[in-house]
Order: structure tokens, then sequence, then C-alpha cells
């Protein structure tokens, strides 16, 4: 067996096998990050939320999706089809890409590549790409000004987002994300870099336009956004795309602040609960104040959260990255500075 | 200094913390709604639902043609036709009513003398087709039969306020 996985067509397998065994579970916890996300919704507006189809509902997400297959894909007669139909696609598959370089365990990322975070980083960037040619492709006013939104939104709040991950790596020296889970062995970023935590988790809420950072959605104004004229299944892609996308920077929270695969403190009974374990917690826990913080605040309104993003994050990551940086060259902190 | 503790107070987040810790507190509240098809509120005694025709103990048919409910019928829903019956008694031979026409404003239940036509606490009679909906005196004697304990508490309950 070993000898096969050596050879070129048994690595291309193995790879293959690995990216089913991610993808899976994946795609799963997609289905029921849309049923828990309706479930937290309903507990705090003392609701009980989906209860019927299955145990405690736990059938809904299938029911949900076998009802989204049936449904009809309608393509508006003035839309661009090839990009019309593009733009679901691109937008789903480039939340499933990320994923090849998340170690869910010591080892266990699919490509564990030495610039992981600028690969994050940049697919997560793509992103956007799949929003825009939506809105203009379906040639409808409202869906152009949510692809417009989502544009300049996720551009504002990527670039605060790139000082908080300069901070985070000038604290690790590496850009390996299993470098900068193990750098956490003694204590996690989200203690030190605790501002820096909460503006990266914010501009994430910004970057999977979640809310109260919703407006290239913005049900109540523009219907929905750049995906109104979308049915069926590339609508359901868009669904799946934007929870994908949610899990995907849960993880990077957790990786870059809260310690990955790692247990709390390291000391004796969480270490007996194996790393992916502790992985899969974390990002519940980070998706769980998704769902939270939806629930909570209202949508923002657009020059706010310009001024949010331009005025107050961009100066104040950048001010705290010069300050970590000063502090860990003081104090010979700095990664490698011994050696 | 306002301006200092303004903007330490918005830094820290400390009105966005609370709004959270609100929502985190209704979260374990428990739940408002009830599982409705198996589970069902109150309803008062008073409850405007679907109609019926009610019978006295000894199985006759209350209702005496008087055609006070079909006259104060503000959507004119009812339609009765009467004539005496064998025994010399009046009674309806046709008694209908379009419950797609119908405001359930209880008057004709205010008007009955006998309490024959009432509204009951039934809610849940949406049907598949509209023709359903156009009840005749078969139906709602078929209403008052079945409803009929419930109806006579409710009468009895609501008889103190009349």
């Amino acid at each position: 067996m070993e000898a096969f996985f050596a050879t070129g067509f048994g690595h291309l397998v193995l790879v293959l096998l690995q990216t089913l065994a991610l993808l899976i579970p994946l795609l799963i916890g997609v289905a029921y990050l849309t049923y828990a996300e309706r479930k937290v919704l309903a507990a705090i507006q003392l609701r009980k939320g989906p209860n019927v189809v299955g145990p405690f509902g736990l059938a809904q997400p299938f029911a949900d999706a076998l009802k989204m297959l049936m449904k009809e894909t309608i393509i508006p007669t003035g839309a661009n089809r090839l990009l019309f139909l593009m733009a679901p696609m691109l937008t789903f598959s480039l939340a499933v890409l990320a994923w090849a370089v998340i170690p869910v365990n010591e080892g266990w990322a699919i490509a564990d590549i030495n610039v992981g975070v600028l690969y994050l980083f940049a697919i997560s960037s793509l992103g956007v790409y799949g929003i825009i040619i939506a809105g203009w492709a379906s040639n409808s006013k409202y869906a152009f000004l949510g692809a417009l939104r989502s544009a300049a939104q996720m551009v504002s709040y990527e670039i605060s987002m790139g000082f908080v991950i300069v901070t985070v790596l000038v604290c690790v020296g590496s850009l390996n994300l299993t470098d900068i889970v193990l750098a956490q062995r003694h204590v996690w970023f989200c203690l030190p870099l605790f501002p820096m935590f909460i503006i990266f988790f914010i501009s994430t809420l910004a970057e999977t336009n979640r809310s109260p950072f919703d407006l290239p959605e913005g049900e109540s104004e523009i219907v929905a956004g750049f995906f109104v004229e979308y049915s069926a299944m590339s609508f359901a892609l868009f669904f799946l795309g934007e929870y994908a996308n949610m899990i995907l920077m849960s993880a990077m929270t957790t990786i870059l602040f809260l310690g990955g695969w790692l247990a709390p403190f390291g000391i004796e009974p969480f270490t007996w609960v194996p790393g992916p374990i502790w992985f899969i917690l974390k990002i519940c826990f980070c998706l769980f104040i998704f769902l939270w913080v939806r629930a909570t605040f209202p949508r923002y309104r657009y020059d706010q959260l310009m001024r949010l993003g331009w005025k107050v994050f961009l100066p104040f990551s950048m001010i705290w990255l010069v300050l970590t940086a000063g502090v860990l060259m003081i104090f010979g902190w700095l990664p490698g500075a011994g050696t | 200094m306002a301006f200092l503790d303004r903007t330490a107070r918005s830094l820290l987040l400390g009105e966005l913390a609370s709004g959270m810790a609100l929502t985190l507190r209704y979260f374990f509240k428990p739940k408002a709604t009830i599982n409705y098809p198996y589970e069902k509120g109150p309803i008062s005694v008073r409850f405007k639902g679907e109609h019926a025709l009610r019978r006295y103990p000894n199985g006759e048919e209350r209702c005496i043609a008087c055609k006070l409910c079909e006259a104060i019928c503000p959507a004119q829903a009812i339609t009765i036709e009467a004539e005496p019956r064998d025994d010399g008694s009046r009674r309806t031979t046709r008694y209908d009513i379009d419950m797609t026409k119908c405001i359930y404003c209880g008057l004709c239940e205010e008007a009955c003398p006998v309490d024959a036509i009432v509204e009951g606490p039934n809610f849940e009679f949406a049907t598949e087709t509209r023709e359903e909906l156009m009840y005749n005196k078969e139906k709602l004697l078929a209403n008052g039969d079945r409803w009929e304990p419930e109806l006579a508490k409710r009468l009895e309950m609501d008889a103190p306020y009349r």
C-alpha cells in the first residue's frame, strides 16, 4: 500500500481520498449549519425552530436540499447565461477550495504549503468575483446594487484583516498554518492579541457578508441583493457557499487565534480529547458567535460600514501591528531572533 | 475628557457586549411558541369559529326558520328556505352558509332566539376546494352533533355576561 501511494497515480488517489474525507464532513457541516442557524435564531427569538422533519427536525437540511433540487432553475431573459450559471459554481468551489490548506490536526492538511496564509487570503479575496459576476450577469438592478456593495465591502475589510494576519505572522515567523498553530502551544494568540482577535472576527463577519454587515443581501432594501434572480440549485450553491465560507472563516479564526487543534492550556483532561475534536469544537464556538451576532445586531448603514472599515479598523490594526512588532523587537522575542 | 470617555466606551464594545448578553439570556428562556398541530393555545368561550346548527336533547332541531340570522347577516352569507312540516311546526328546508362570504362577526348567533345557529370553537376547517366551503343544512347539523358538548359548555359559561 505504501509503495502504491508513493507512485504518481497512487499519490493522486491518496489526495482524492483525503479530499473526500474532508469534503463530505464539510458539506454535512454546511447542511447542519443552516439547521443550527435556524435553531439558534429561533431560540433567541423565543421560537422553537424546525422540529417536525425527523427527530428534533434533524432531517430538515436534507428536506430543504431535496426541495431545492426539485425546483426549476430560472434564467432571466436579460441575463448572460454563461456567467449567470458560472457565478454560483465559482462562489461555492472557491469556498471549498480554500479548505485544501486547513490543518485539522498536526500534519492533516491536504496541502501543507509554506504560504498557507497567503493562499487562504487569496482564495477568500477571490470570493468577491462570484458575487460581482452574479450581480452583473443577472441584469437586475437589485442584484447589481448588491454586487457593488459587496465588492466595496469585501475590499475595505480585507485590508484591516491583512494587517491583523500580519500581526499574527510577526509573532509566529512563518506563513505555514501548521507552524502558526504550533506557535500557540504555550498561549493562544487570542489572549496577547485580544484586540486583533476582535477586529479579525468582526472583519470575517464583513468578509462573509453576514449580519450586521449583510448589505450585499440587504433583505429589507434590495430583496436578496446579488442573488435575487437565482432559484433552485444555483441559489442553493450560493447559500452553501456562504455557509462554507462561514465555516472557513471560523476555521481561520481558530487557526490564527484559538490555537487550532491544540487543547486548552495543554493540560491533562483536555489533552485526552483528540485534536480534530478540539478543532471542530472551536469552529462550532466561532460559528455560534456568528449566529449570535446575527440574532443581536441590526444591519449597518452603508456609510457606517465604510467608516468602521477605513477609519476605525484600518488605523487601529496598523497601530497595533507596529506596537506588536515594536514590543517583540525591544524584548528580543522576535521568532528566530535568537538563532 | 468626555471625548476620551466616549471613545474608550465605544472601543471597548461595552454596548455590543451588553446587547449580546441580553440575547444570550433570551436564548435560554423557555420558548413562547407552542407545537401548533400537536399542541393548541387556549380559546375564549366567545371565539367565533366554524358554524354549527344545534339540536334539542331529544334530537329535534332548534332552528325555527325565523330567518333573523339571514336578515342580520352583513355579508349575506346565509340563505334560508322554509315551509311547515307535516306535524305543523315551522322548519327550514334549506339552510346554507357560504363560508367564503362569512366574516365571522357572530351576528347570526346574537340574533338567534333559540340558540340554534352558533359559532363554535373549531377553526381548522380548511378545504381543498371552494365548493366544500358552501355549507348546507346537513353539514351544519353534523357540525352541531360533533361539537354539541363543547357548544353547550361555551354557552353556559358565557351566559352570565349576556
